[in-house]
This record gives C-alpha cells, sequence and structure tokens, in this order.
C-alpha cells in the first residue's frame, strides 16, 4: 500500500524511538560490562566477564539452571504430548470439563501456590532438591503444553488416523510415528517456551531452595548484586552472562517465541 | 455417539484416561493442590513452624483495615497504567505503523522492540537500577540538559519509585502487546484500506473505522495479560525496591512473599495469595466479558 512520503518519514521516526527506547537499557547494561572497575584505567575491559563468571560462580549456577531446564522441558513435553493427544484425538466422556481444569493451571499464579509447597515439601524433607524447583515448574508448563498441543493435534486431518487404523497401529504407534513427527514445529515451539520460561524463573527458585546450594542463574545474580552493588562493571558483566544464553536462542528462533507466545496467550 | 469409539486407532475407552493420567496428576499435586492448602492456610494464624490456630475468616478482615495491603492493591491499580494502558497506546501506534505503510527493515524493528520480553527479569532488574541510580545514566541526562531539579535517586524516591518500576512494565510489555495487535492487524484485508483510501481517509480516520475495530479481540488479551503482569511483578520489585520506600512500591505478590518468609504470617501471606488468585480469575473473566459484550 502507496503512503506518503512525509508520512513514512513520520513512521520511521516513530519506529526509531520505540527502537531505541527498547534498545538502550540493554546498551546501557553493555556498555557498564565492559567499562572499568573502580580505580582501573578506561578502555574496553572484557577481562570482567571472566572476572564476574569466577567471582559469582556463575559455571555452577548456570548449570544448575541447566539441569532444572532440562528436567523441567522433558518432563513438562513428554506429559503434554500424552495428554494433548488425549484431548486433541480422542472422543471421551467428561473431556470438556477436564480440560477446563488443565485451563484453570493458566491462571494460577505462583504466588498463591509457592508458600504451601515450599511447607510442604519441607516437611518432607524435599526443599533444597531439584525436584523441588522443578515439579512446580513443570505443573505449570503442563497446563500450558495441553492447552497449546491439543490446538495441534486437533488441526491435524482425522484421515492420519484412519491410514494408522488401517495400517494396524495402536495409539502409542500412531502418536510415536504419524502424529508427533508432523508436530515439529508446534513441539519446538513448545520447547523454546517452557525453556525460557524455566531459565528466567525467579520466584520459585528462590523459595525452594533457601539454602543457597542450588541457586539458579537469576538467583545466583540476584545474589551477587548483594554483594557487589559497589562494582556495577562486574555485576553488569555477570547480568549479560545470566541474559545471553536466552538471548542468543531468541536471535536464531526468534519465529518460535514470537508465534508461540501469540498463539498461546490469544486462547 | 454412545458407542463410538474414542478414536480411529484407540479400542478401549480407558485409554484416553490413561493419556491424560501423567500430566494430570503432576498438575494436580503440584498446582491445584497447592492452591486448595494455600486456601486452607489462610484461615489459621501460623509463623510457619510449631502449632497453628484456626481463626476463621480473620486474616481476611485484617486485610480490609492493613495499611499495607492497602497500598499493595492501590500501587498495583497504578501499576497497571503503566503495564497496560500504556504498552496498549504504544502498541496500537507502532502496530498500525508496520500494517499501513510499507516499513523497510520491519523485521530488524519488531525484533527490538520485543526482546526486551525475553530477558530474565533479573537482568531487567539489574539494568535498570544502574540507569535510575543517583549518578546513573538518567540523571546525568537530565543535568546535562539543564533538569538538575529533577535528577534524583528514583527508586529511592517515595513519589517517584512507584512511576520509575512502572517505566519499567511499559519497556517490557509494549513489544509483546504490539506483535499481539499486530497479528491481529494482519488479519485486516487490504481492499478494506484501499476502499477507504479511494473515499479519501487519512491515516488517523483510517485507524478509528477499520483497524481499530478490527482487534477488540487482540486489546482483549493484551489487557489480560498485561493486567496480570501488573499483579504478579513480584521479581521486578523485590530486585529494585523490596517494596520501599516504605510501602511505596509493594504489591500483593510481593506481600505473599514478604508476609510468608519475612515476618512468618503465614496465614495473612496466604489470604493475600488467594485474594490475588480471585483478581487474577475476576479480571480475565472480566476484562473477556467486556470484550465479548463490545463485538
Amino acid at each position: 500500500m502507496r503512503v506518503s512520503s512525509a508520512e513514512r518519514t513520520m513512521n520511521y521516526v516513530v519506529l526509531g524511538v520505540f527502537a531505541l527506547f527498547a534498545l538502550i537499557p540493554i546498551l546501557t547494561i553493555l556498555a557498564t560490562a565492559v567499562s572499568p572497575q573502580n580505580g582501573q584505567a578506561p578502555g574496553l575491559h572484557l577481562a570482567n566477564f571472566v572476572e564476574a563468571w569466577q567471582v559469582g560462580g556463575f559455571g555452577r549456577s548456570m548449570g544448575n539452571s541447566l539441569i532444572v531446564a532440562a528436567i523441567v522441558v522433558t518432563s513438562a513435553v513428554a506429559l503434554s504430548v500424552l495428554a494433548g493427544y488425549a484431548f486433541g484425538t480422542m472422543r471421551f466422556a467428561g473431556s470438556t470439563v477436564l480440560f477446563y481444569v488443565f485451563l484453570l493451571g493458566l491462571m494460577i499464579p505462583t504466588e498463591a501456590t509457592v508458600i504451601p509447597l515450599f511447607f510442604d515439601l519441607r516437611t518432607v524433607g524435599l526443599t533444597d532438591t531439584y525436584a523441588a524447583i522443578a515439579l512446580p515448574q513443570i505443573a505449570q508448563s503442563v497446563a500450558f503444553g495441553t492447552f497449546w498441543l491439543r490446538a495441534q493435534f486437533r488441526s491435524m486431518p482425522v484421515s492420519l488416523l484412519e491410514a494408522a487404523a488401517i495400517d494396524g497401529a495402536g495409539p502409542m504407534r500412531t502418536l510415536l510415528r504419524i502424529v508427533a513427527p508432523a508436530s515439529v514445529p508446534a513441539l519446538t515451539t513448545l520447547v523454546v517456551l517452557v525453556f525460557m520460561w524455566t531459565w528466567n524463573e525467579f520466584l520459585i527458585a528462590l523459595v525452594m531452595a533457601p539454602g543457597g546450594t542450588l541457586r539458579t542463574a537469576p538467583l545466583g545474580l540476584a545474589n551477587f548484586q548483594g554483594q557487589y552493588t559497589a562494582e556495577l562493571a562486574l555485576l553488569s558483566a555477570g547480568a549479560v552472562i545470566v541474559a545471553l544464553p536466552m538471548v542468543i536462542m531468541f536471535l536464531f528462533l526468534q519465529r518460535h517465541f514470537i508465534r508461540g507466545m501469540l498463539e498461546g496467550a490469544v486462547k | 455417539m454412545a458407542r463410538q469409539r474414542p478414536s480411529a486407532v484407540v479400542r478401549s475407552r480407558a485409554t484416553p484416561y490413561l493419556f491424560i493420567l501423567p500430566a494430570f496428576l503432576v498438575y494436580a499435586a503440584f498446582s491445584l493442590y497447592p492452591l486448595v492448602r494455600a486456601a486452607q492456610f489462610s484461615l489459621f494464624e501460623w509463623p510457619g513452624f510449631g502449632p497453628s490456630t484456626f481463626v476463621g475468616l480473620q486474616n481476611y478482615i485484617d486485610l480490609a483495615s492493613d495499611p499495607d495491603f492497602r497500598a499493595a492493591i492501590g500501587n498495583a491499580l497504578v501499576l497497571i497504567l503503566f503495564y497496560a494502558a500504556l504498552p496498549l497506546v504504544i502498541g496500537l501506534v507502532l502496530a498500525a505503523i508496520f500494517r499501513r505503510g510499507q516499513v523497510r527493515g520491519m523485521g530488524f524493528f519488531r525484533s527490538v522492540i520485543f526482546l526486551p520480553q525475553v530477558i530474565a527479569l533479573v537482568v531487567v532488574a539489574v539494568a535498570w537500577r544502574n540507569i535510575y541510580a543517583p549518578n546513573g545514566p538518567l540523571n546525568q541526562a537530565l543535568r546535562a540538559v539543564g533538569l538538575d531539579e529533577l535528577a534524583r535517586g528514583w527508586l529511592g524516591d517515595p513519589g517517584a519509585a512507584l512511576p520509575a518500576v512502572g517505566f519499567i512494565g511499559t519497556w517490557l510489555e509494549m513489544g509483546l502487546v504490539m506483535l499481539l495487535l499486530l497479528a491481529g492487524m494482519s488479519r485486516i484485508p487490504d481492499d478494506l484500506f484501499e476502499a477507504a483510501r479511494l473515499d479519501g481517509a487519512g491515516p488517523v480516520q483510517e485507524f478509528f473505522a477499520i483497524t481499530l475495530p478490527s482487534v477488540r479481540g487482540e486489546i482483549v488479551v493484551a489487557l489480560v495479560l498485561t493486567i496480570i503482569a501488573a499483579l504478579k511483578t513480584f521479581d521486578l520489585v523485590y530486585l529494585t525496591t523490596s517494596g520501599g520506600p516504605g510501602n511505596a512500591t509493594t504489591v500483593p505478590s510481593y506481600e505473599v512473599y514478604y508476609r510468608a518468609f519475612q515476618l512468618r504470617e503465614v496465614g495473612s501471606a496466604s489470604a493475600v495469595a488467594i485474594v490475588l488468585t480471585l483478581l487474577v480469575f475476576a479480571i480475565n473473566v472480566l476484562v473477556t466479558r467486556i470484550g465479548e459484550r463490545a463485538s
């Protein structure tokens, strides 16, 4: 569609202003991360990243984050595939009601469940374990994943299942051989979203592992902030380290981030 | 229907339930059951260890006259302006620009404006604390242009702290809202715009006559998401202001954490948690209803 050149200029000005607004905090933190620490000579200080990595113990906290993310992503996706398959392709009594029960999970705020989770898991000696950090996040992601994959599986042609039936395939084989392979894009989107939520999760990691031995990356950074507020360059370098995996993933898998967050929102 | 098989490849009527069972068990045990437990906790007075005392609805009654809780609700309402209203206006303008004009580098602008959504809130907090610091970039910029009186420790100033936190919310949410609206706008057929232009409609008329009415559904979704984000903004508040100065920036979700784990008032914390849950449910229902009636 044609627009006048005056309008087009105006459009670029508006877009430029907001792009700059979005970028300034990110550029500021990047610039601070390579700036000299107190008393150092001016210039580019890439060594800040190394020092922040070592002092902040980010090797350990990022490792914890990876383990938690691996547990949450594999469990949540596996459970959601099974449940989404049933809701999306099978007819059974109570399916609508059961599905609404899962939808409810999209609205339950973490703040409401985290208190009883902490005290009840403490009673059974499970706080400060990977399970305590992972299980509540699996539960949240399963609610979303079931909803997400139900929509995907429903949109598949019934003839696919009928063809599988003629070949004598049972439900599990049909799922693994036909339904899941045909849904790789939707599954990728789900993996990306759940990974991002888990990597960035703060409250659950904060409450469920009070001992500090299983700090995830965001907790490691918060702890680092508590200790090093005076050394802004190091703190910023640590922040960049924690944000980097997500930003790189976003640059490569942008389509999946955007698709998931948009279509997932329009329920 | 009565004797139908669940699907072409499923004979047994038990199969669907078996497929759902593992997901349901984890979801019920670690999401539904804790919610019920929170409701139960909210009827007791309990410091987190030792015996508890049943107090009925007293925790809820106390909330009504609790200045910190009332501040949290009031602050959340202010934050809704920054998290939901402002991003909606910005998102509408940006999405309309993308839809209307051929914008070169559209992909670049879109990605950059959306980027804040994928960054961990801890990192966001570090970045903005730096910007708002007494000698940070914002104050330096203000001093550089002679607005010295405006310079202040933004997060420590009772009047400025809440808008300062809210502004971070605007920065976070504008990209998500923009993309939601853009998805809606891209479904508007081109001929509608062309017809309007043949009739001599300018960009503003076109926006109100065609664009805005056709994205009502997306506006509803955007408002539900961002209003809930405003109510639940725990990470940012915890990491930038800890609810202070005083209770100037506390929000319901911060009150839940603070009461349970700092004040050791688990019953009161649970009451706040239940109120927060009900608010979230109510907003979902209410905003969706309003959206349905409008269309």
